[in-house]
């Protein structure tokens, strides 16, 4: 009787095995919220490492799902190859964003329980969005992301600046979600689905009316707020100087993942036959965002500001790569070059941002300025050095692992005819060399200005990984590619 | 599936295209707010709610129209979610007032930019 009862529970627990990892991450979450709340010692640190094994845990929860797509709740929820190659490289940066927070927020006296809870939760929301299927899950996902990512954002608040980032990124956050939303309702009442499937199904029945392109329109306007693509990016520079380090490296890294995953979502599955439509605003805002960052960032003094645009720029690189992923074109080999764009950005941004944290000219002040940099080659050698292969590897010099990202997408513009658009990118990443090496040069051959303090282990351990992938990443590049034209082939 | 004259329409006289009409009137009304009002952050608060409306008038006038309730469950989400936002605002807002003393939107330039 009793194990009857237990049989049926549990196999009717185990159709949410789609969703098991999600589960687990939220779980984790409350429970962690439980023990910093009933703590009577702050906790922050302990918490914040359990946090980084919830989310190693649940990358292999990510890697145990069985290798094909799968579906939950009629359809909101879809597993697939697509969704756990974004989700693996959302958790990766989740957990470096907490590994680089420990020694930061210690001495920054903010180190409390509620930033790994949030994290978790953050976390728990991009990947409900790189999942979602449904325009209601995918509204929902979003707001559980954007809402924890507004308060992190203004995490130090007795600090100004950091309240002024939380304030700037919940204003124009909204407004984007409100753009989202609008198109949205609009999609909904040109199909009368919410479904991409079935939205996709009437857009190939009736073709794209004009209503449907204008709702296409908000909700590619909304995501690429979140995504801090021109013309939507005026928030990024000021939010990631404003928002405490660790931070800015989630939003840089994690953040841009579920964001450009949803994006790629809703063009590929709920519009594939209004190819002509989308392709042209892809086009137009990745010309956008690579001219934006290479020109921007330029007068920079601030070095987390300069990573912002630079970030802006990564984001029109990446978004050539899906420029090209139509049919008839580069199709599938697109995607596959967005996603291992996403993968390399993702360890070149997370080294850059350990190399910023490592520039502690006090016991608990960090400098954030490009010329306190000065010859710091000539203290710290290794770290001049392997900040300078990342910087390397950010402007696109072979053989690091940033020259090989940039290669993929614009062999699969080439593949798709966009002859003009790869063009216009090489010229671009050859103008944005220009701020990436003039931080070398500062740190080489300026003449020594700030001491730095020793670098803390954690970031030291960050900056050694990320370091290690981007050096190294040519010698072995095959089981990422093959990763990623698994995953991209979810959608072609 | 929309240019035929629905029952709803054909019972209260209110065409579909009439409000679609307000909603983007209203959509359109928060967004210039957001941008052209200079004095207080509590009134951007306000017109993005009157954004939300306006596309919760949208998801329900078709939900009705196409005789789908999906669109009055999806309504429901954005009102719940809408709350959570402004309680996050006003908190991000308190935090702030305590630093700066002031929430003009004038006086929110500690970056350029």
């Amino acid at each position: 009787m009793l194990s009857d009862a237990f049989t049926k529970a549990s196999t009717m627990f185990s159709t949410y095995a789609p969703i098991y990892p999600e589960l687990f991450v939220v779980l984790a979450a409350f429970v962690l919220l439980m023990w910093g709340v009933y703590n009577r010692y702050p906790a922050g640190l302990s918490i914040s490492i359990v946090a980084v094994g919830v989310l190693v845990g649940a990358m292999f929860l990510i890697a145990r799902q069985p290798s094909v797509a799968q579906e939950l709740f009629n359809g909101a929820f879809v597993d697939d190859g697509f969704a756990r190659f974004m989700k693996i490289l959302t958790l990766a940066g989740a957990a470096l964003a907490i590994l680089l927070s420990l020694d930061y927020m210690r001495r920054e006296r903010i180190l409390h329980f509620e930033y790994p809870v949030l994290i978790l939760l953050a976390t728990a929301g991009m990947m409900l969005t790189i999942s979602a299927n449904d325009l209601i899950s995918l509204y929902l996902a979003l707001e559980l992301q954007s809402l924890a990512l507004y308060v992190l954002a203004a995490f130090h608040r007795d600090q100004l600046r950091s309240t002024e980032a939380g304030l700037k990124y919940f204003i124009l956050g909204i407004l984007s979600s409100g753009l989202l939303l609008y198109g949205a309702s609009l999609v909904y009442g040109y199909t009368g689905a919410t479904n991409f499937a079935r939205i996709a199904e009437v857009v190939q029945v009736s073709g794209a009316s004009v209503g449907l392109v204008f709702g296409l329109v908000f909700i590619l306007a909304g995501l690429a707020f979140k995504l801090a693509a021109v013309p939507f990016h005026m928030w990024t520079p000021d939010v990631y100087e404003g928002a405490p380090t660790p931070v800015t490296a989630f939003f840089a890294t994690a953040a841009k993942m579920s964001a450009m995953a949803m994006l790629i979502r809703v063009v590929l599955t709920a519009f594939p036959d209004a190819t002509q439509q989308w392709q042209q605003i892809i086009i137009a805002i990745s010309v956008g965002s690579m001219a934006l960052g290479a020109f921007a960032a330029i007068g920079q003094t601030n070095i987390k500001r300069l990573l912002g645009y630079s970030s802006i720029g990564h984001v029109g690189y990446a978004l050539v790569g899906l420029a090209a992923a139509v049919p008839g074109g580069a199709a599938a080999d697109g995607v596959s070059a967005v996603l291992i764009y996403l993968a390399i950005y993702l360890a070149m941004t997370a080294g850059a941002f350990a190399c910023v944290l490592a520039m502690r000219n006090g016991r608990t002040t960090y400098s954030e300025s490009i010329s306190d940099l000065a010859g710091v080659s000539k203290e710290q050698p290794l770290f001049a050095f392997l900040f300078a292969m990342l910087l390397f590897s950010l402007a696109g010099i072979p053989p690091l692992a940033g020259f090989f990202a940039k290669l993929y997408v614009f062999s699969a513009a080439v593949q798709s005819q966009l002859y003009w658009l790869a063009i216009v990118g090489v010229v671009l990443s050859v103008i944005s060399a220009y701020y990436y090496l003039r931080i070398v040069k500062v740190m080489y051959f300026d003449e020594k200005g700030e001491t730095f303090q020793p670098i803390a282990p954690s970031v030291k351990i960050t900056l050694g990984i990320t370091a290690a992938f981007t050096l190294l990443f040519f010698l072995y590049p095959s089981p990422l590619k093959l990763a990623a034209d698994a995953a991209s082939r979810t959608f072609f | 599936m929309l240019n035929t004259i629905s029952p709803v329409e054909a019972a209260t006289g209110i065409a579909l295209q009439q409000y679609l009409t307000v909603a983007a009137i209203l959509f359109t009304l928060g967004a210039f707010g957001i941008f052209l009002n200079r004095k207080n952050v509590i009134i951007i608060l306000m017109c993005v709610e009157l954004m939300l409306l306006a596309v919760n008038v949208n998801l329900v006038a078709f939900s009705a129209y196409l005789n789908d309730l999906t669109g009055q469950i999806f309504a429901l989400m954005v009102l719940t979610v809408a709350a959570a936002e402004a309680a996050i605002g006003l908190a991000i807002i308190v935090i702030y007032h305590r630093n700066r003393g002031s929430i003009a939107v004038d006086d929110i330039n500690s970056m350029k930019g």
